[in-house]
C-alpha cells in the first residue's frame, strides 16, 4: 500500500499565493506565521503526520475501537500516537496564549490539520472535538471551570466531546430530551445521548463531556436548551481526579466507516455536571462554534480527497494492463489510458480547487477576528458565513466523489479492502452526514446566507468575480482564455440562480428549497473556479518571470484548465436544476413513490 | 561540557535523484533539501548527552550557502542551544569542510564534535576522520553506542562482522551510525522557540580557511539501466549457475 505523501508544494502555494498568509501574518497577534516558521511548522507536521499518523490508518480500520465492560480499548498504536501528538504541542496550535496555545492564526492550523486528517481521519476527530469543547468553554464558560479543565485539554491530557444528539433529537435538536435539575452549585444531567465522537477511549485519563440538556422549568424547543460540563472523573479542588462520574458508555456504533474513532452511546444517570453560560442558552453557545466545526468537516473532504487521490495515483503509475491507443506493442501502466488519467485530473483538480476555497476561507476567518478595521472584519466575516454551508456542503460531497473515484481507478482492487482505497470512501461517506448534512448546509445557504440579507454578500461576491474577469482577460495563455469563459458563464449561473431564489424564496420556499442543493453545489464549482483561474494566472505570471519550478506551474495551468472543461463546464446543468424549483419533485403524493 | 554536531543540507531522502542533463552534477534546484538523516542522529545524540547531564550545551555547525540556515534551524527546533553558519558559495569537499571544523572547534573549545558518518548526498565518509587528524583528537566512526564518563568516551562501533568498542579520551570526534538512535519528533513549542535561539553567521576568511576545490568532477552519470534477468529451467540449473557463472556458492 502507497504512503501518504504532506502535499507541502501545493499548500505553500495556496497559503502564500491565494490565501495571502502575508496578510495575515500583518494582524494583531499573528506575527510569529513568518513564511520561515510556518515552513518549519508545515514540514514537522508533515514528518508527524507520514510517519506516526498514516501507518495507523488501515490497522486502526481493520481493528476498530472495541467496547467491553463500559469501557473503550482504540486500536493498537492510536494511544502512543495520542501521546506524541500532546507531547509535540499539536493540540494547542492556534489555541489562546493565555491558557498556553501557540496562538497562530487559523490559516496556519488549517494545513496542519489537513495533514493530520489525511492521514488518519479517524484519530484526526479526537483532537478536532476537544478543540470545540475547548471554544465552547472558552467562549462562555466562567472562570472557575475555565481554570479547572481548559489547561489540561489545552495540552491534550484530557480530551473533550460534544453530546448533543439523541435518539429523537438528530438533526433537530429542539427536541432534546436529557434533563438537568439544579443542586446547590451544579446540576444533576439524567438521560441518554448518541453518536457520542470519542464518547469514551483508553488515551486519556479524563474525558470532558459538554452535553446539552434541559432544565425542568425550560421553555419548549430550541429555547429551552441549556449547556453542560459532565466531566467522566470529578475533579477535586487541587486539580486531582476523584470520584467517577455517572456518565457512562453503554455501547459504540458499528460503522460504515472512521472504525478506529469510538461513536458512542452514553447514559447519564444523575451525573454531577456544571452549567456553562446561562441557562436556555446552549444552542446559542453551539451555533458560535457551528462555523468552525463546519469549517472543519468540509477540510475532512479536503484531505480525504487528498489521500484517495495520491492511493489512485500510485496504483495507476504501478498497475500495468492494456496497450498504450497510439503506441501500441506492449502492456503499459494504467495511468497511460486517456479515461485513467481523465479521472485522475477530475481527483487532482476538484482537491486542488477545494483546498484553495478552504484556505482562502481559512484566511478570511483570521481577518474577520483580527482585521484592526471594523469594515474589513464586517466584509470577511459576512464572507465567511456566506462560505462555510459552501466549503462543508461541497468539500464532503466532493471528497465522496473522489474516494469513490479513487475505488474505480483500482478496478476491481479498488473493491478489496487490501489496496485501502475502500477504506477512504467508507470513511469519507460521515462526512456530509454530521455537523449538518448537506441538504441543511444548503438550507442554511439560500436562507440565513442569502435570502435573509436579500443576497447582499452573494452578489458582492459576483461584483468581485466580475472585476476579477478583467485580470483574467489580459492573460494571453490559451488555457487561461478558456478558464475565463467557463468562469464567466458559471458566474452568470449563479447570478440567475441567486434572483430566482431571491424572488422564490419567500413566496414558494419549497420550490426553493428543492435547488438548495443544486445551488449548493454550483456555488462550490465556481467559487473552487475562482481560485483555480486566479491559481492559473499567477502560475502564468510566474512562468513569465522565469520561475524555477516550471512543471508545477504548468501543471497548475493544466489543472485549472481541466477544471474550467469539465467541472465548472455543469455550471448552466446546475442552473437548470435551481431555476426547475420543485416541478418533479414536489409532484407526487407520498404513495406515488413506489410504483410497486 | 560543549558538545558541537555539525549538520549539512542535503537533497531529501525521499527525492530521486536526477542527473544534469550536461552531466557537471545532479539537479538541486527546486528539490526539496532536508537535513542529513545521519546528522539529525548525531543531534540527537547530543541532545541526549545533554539531557543526561553529560553536556551542557549543543552548538550546531552548517558549511555552505545561506540556505543552510534553515537546516540550522531545524537542528534548533530539535533542541541545540546555537548555532553558527559558515557561509560560502563555494562548492565544499571534505577537506574544506574539516578545516573549517577545526575552525570552529578552536573558537568553540568543545569537547565532544559528533558527527554523520556520511552525507547521503556524496557518500564521503571524510570528514570526521580528518577532523580528527587535523585537530590531532582521537576518533572513534560508525558508532551505535556512545557513553561517557570520567573525561572519556566508549564507543561501541559497527564493524564488518560484528560490534567494537572502544574507549578515547576527551575531546574526541564521533561520528554517528545509523542504529545510535532513533531521532525525536520535533514540537511545535521549540519550532517557535528556534526562531530566537542565536544563529552566528561566519565567513571562511574570517576563519583563515581557503575552501578552494581540491578535487574536480569530471562527470555525473545515471547508474546503468539494469539488465533483463535470465530464466533458468530448474534448481539444479540455479545451483550451477550461482557455483559456476556467478562464484557466489
Amino acid at each position: 500500500m502507497s504512503a501518504y505523501t504532506a502535499p507541502l508544494k501545493d499548500m505553500r502555494f495556496v497559503l502564500n499565493e491565494l490565501a495571502g498568509l502575508s496578510e495575515v501574518a500583518k494582524l494583531p497577534g499573528y506575527g510569529e506565521a513568518t513564511p520561515d516558521t510556518v515552513d518549519a511548522i508545515l514540514e514537522e507536521a508533515a514528518k508527524f503526520a507520514t510517519g506516526v499518523l498514516d501507518p495507523l490508518n488501515h490497522s486502526g480500520d481493520e481493528e476498530g475501537s472495541v467496547w467491553k465492560d463500559g469501557k473503550v480499548r482504540t486500536p493498537k498504536g492510536f494511544k502512543e500516537a495520542y501521546r506524541l501528538y500532546c507531547e509535540g504541542g499539536w493540540s494547542a496550535l492556534s489555541l489562546d496564549p493565555e491558557w498556553g496555545g501557540q496562538g497562530l492564526p487559523k490559516l496556519v492550523s488549517t494545513p496542519v490539520t489537513e495533514m493530520i486528517t489525511s492521514a488518519n481521519m479517524s484519530f484526526s476527530l479526537c483532537p478536532m472535538l476537544t478543540q470545540g469543547a475547548i471554544e465552547a468553554m472558552l467562549l462562555s464558560g466562567t472562570e472557575q471551570l475555565k481554570k479547572t479543565f481548559l489547561p489540561k485539554m489545552f495540552d491534550g491530557s484530557w480530551t473533550g466531546t460534544m453530546n448533543l444528539t439523541e435518539p429523537q433529537a438528530g438533526s433537530d435538536l429542539a427536541l432534546v430530551r436529557t434533563k438537568a435539575v439544579r443542586e446547590g452549585d451544579h446540576y444533576r444531567i439524567s438521560g441518554q445521548k448518541i453518536f457520542i465522537t470519542f464518547g469514551e477511549h483508553d488515551l486519556t485519563e479524563n474525558i470532558v463531556h459538554l452535553v446539552l440538556a434541559r432544565t425542568p422549568d425550560a421553555p419548549e424547543g430550541v429555547k429551552g436548551i441549556s449547556l453542560f460540563i459532565v466531566p467522566k472523573f470529578l475533579v477535586q479542588p487541587d486539580g486531582s481526579l476523584g470520584e467517577r462520574n455517572a456518565a457512562k458508555c453503554a455501547s459504540i456504533e458499528h460503522k460504515l466507516g472512521i472504525h478506529a474513532s469510538p461513536t458512542a452511546v452514553m447514559v447519564f444517570e444523575n451525573a454531577t455536571g456544571y452549567l456553562v453560560g446561562e441557562e436556555n442558552k446552549g444552542l446559542a453557545y453551539m451555533f458560535i462554534m457551528m462555523n468552525a466545526a463546519r469549517y472543519a468537516v468540509g477540510l475532512e473532504g479536503v484531505a480525504i480527497a487528498e489521500r484517495a487521490f495520491q492511493r489512485a495515483l500510485a496504483y495507476a503509475k504501478d498497475r500495468v494492463q492494456g496497450r498504450d491507443l497510439v503506441e501500441g506493442a506492449k502492456a503499459v501502466p494504467i495511468i497511460r489510458h486517456p479515461d485513467v488519467r481523465r479521472m485522475l485530473m477530475l481527483m487532482k483538480s476538484q482537491t486542488e480547487a477545494m483546498r484553495a476555497l478552504a484556505y482562502v476561507v481559512g484566511a478570511a476567518t483570521d481577518m474577520a477576528l483580527r482585521h484592526p478595521d471594523k469594515a474589513m472584519r464586517q466584509r470577511n466575516q459576512a464572507f465567511v458565513d456566506l462560505m462555510i454551508p459552501v466549503v462543508k456542503g461541497w468539500s464532503t460531497e466532493t471528497g465522496i466523489e473522489v474516494a469513490s473515484l479513487g475505488v474505480q481507478v483500482h478496478g476491481g482492487m479498488g473493491f478489496i479492502e487490501e489496496t485501502g482505497a475502500a477504506q477512504h470512501l467508507r470513511d469519507a461517506r460521515i462526512t456530509t452526514i454530521y455537523e449538518g448534512t448537506t441538504g441543511i448546509q444548503a438550507n442554511d445557504l439560500i436562507g440565513r446566507k442569502i435570502a435573509r440579507e436579500g443576497g447582499a454578500t452573494v452578489k458582492a461576491w459576483l461584483q468581485h468575480l466580475q472585476q476579477f474577469d478583467a485580470e483574467l482577460a489580459k492573460s494571453k495563455h490559451a488555457d487561461v482564455a478558456q478558464m475565463r469563459k467557463a468562469l464567466t458563464e458559471g458566474t452568470a449561473a449563479v447570478a440567475d440562480s441567486v434572483e430566482y431564489l431571491l424572488a422564490t424564496f419567500g413566496k414558494d420556499i419549497k420550490a426553493a428549497s428543492t435547488g438548495a442543493v443544486p445551488f449548493l453545489k454550483l456555488m462550490g464549482i465556481v467559487a473552487g473556479g475562482w481560485q483555480m483561474a486566479r491559481a492559473a494566472l499567477i502560475a502564468e505570471k510566474r512562468l513569465a518571470d522565469g520561475a524555477a519550478d516550471k512543471p508545477f506551474y504548468d501543471a497548475k495551468i493544466a489543472s485549472a484548465r481541466f477544471f474550467a472543461d469539465q467541472v465548472l463546464s455543469q455550471a448552466s446543468g446546475l442552473r437548470t436544476s435551481v431555476l426547475a424549483g420543485g416541478a418533479g419533485a414536489l409532484a407526487l403524493s407520498d404513495e406515488q413513490f413506489l410504483a410497486a | 561540557m560543549k558538545a558541537l554536531v555539525s549538520v549539512k543540507r542535503v537533497i531529501d531522502y525521499n527525492v530521486k535523484v536526477r542527473v544534469k542533463s550536461d552531466g557537471t552534477g545532479v539537479e538541486t534546484a527546486n528539490v526539496k533539501m532536508s537535513m542529513n538523516p545521519f546528522d539529525e542522529i548525531a543531534v540527537e545524540e547530543a541532545l541526549r548527552l545533554k539531557e543526561a547531564g553529560v553536556v551542557t550545551e549543543v552548538v550546531v555547525v552548517s558549511c555552505g550557502v545561506a540556505a543552510c540556515q534553515e537546516t540550522l534551524r531545524t537542528a534548533l527546533a530539535i533542541g541545540a542551544d546555537r548555532a553558527i553558519l559558515v557561509e560560502t558559495d563555494v562548492e565544499l569537499q571534505p577537506l574544506a569542510v574539516a578545516k573549517l571544523l577545526k575552525a570552529v572547534c578552536q573558537k568553540e573549545g568543545p569537547q565532544i564534535v559528533i558527527l554523520g558518518k556520511q552525507a547521503i548526498d556524496d557518500d564521503s565518509n571524510q570528514t570526521g576522520q580528518m577532523l580528527a587528524a587535523l585537530l590531532g583528537w582521537p576518533q572513534a566512526t560508525f558508532a551505535s553506542k556512545v557513553v561517557i564518563a570520567d573525561g572519556k568516551a566508549q564507543v561501541t562501533r559497527e564493524v564488518d562482522g560484528g560490534l567494537e568498542t572502544v574507549s578515547i579520551k576527551l575531546p574526541a570526534i564521533v561520528t554517528t551510525d545509523l542504529r545510535l538512535n532513533e531521532p525525536r519528533y520535533v514540537t511545535l513549542p521549540n519550532i517557535m522557540k528556534a526562531k530566537k535561539k542565536p544563529l552566528e553567521n561566519l565567513k571562511p576568511d574570517a576563519l583563515g580557511v581557503d575552501v578552494a576545490p581540491r578535487l574536480a568532477t569530471l562527470k555525473v552519470l545515471e547508474p546503468p539501466k539494469r539488465k533483463a534477468g535470465v530464466k533458468v529451467p530448474d534448481a539444479k540449473a540455479l545451483v550451477e549457475k550461482l557455483r559456476n557463472e556467478a562464484k557466489v556458492i
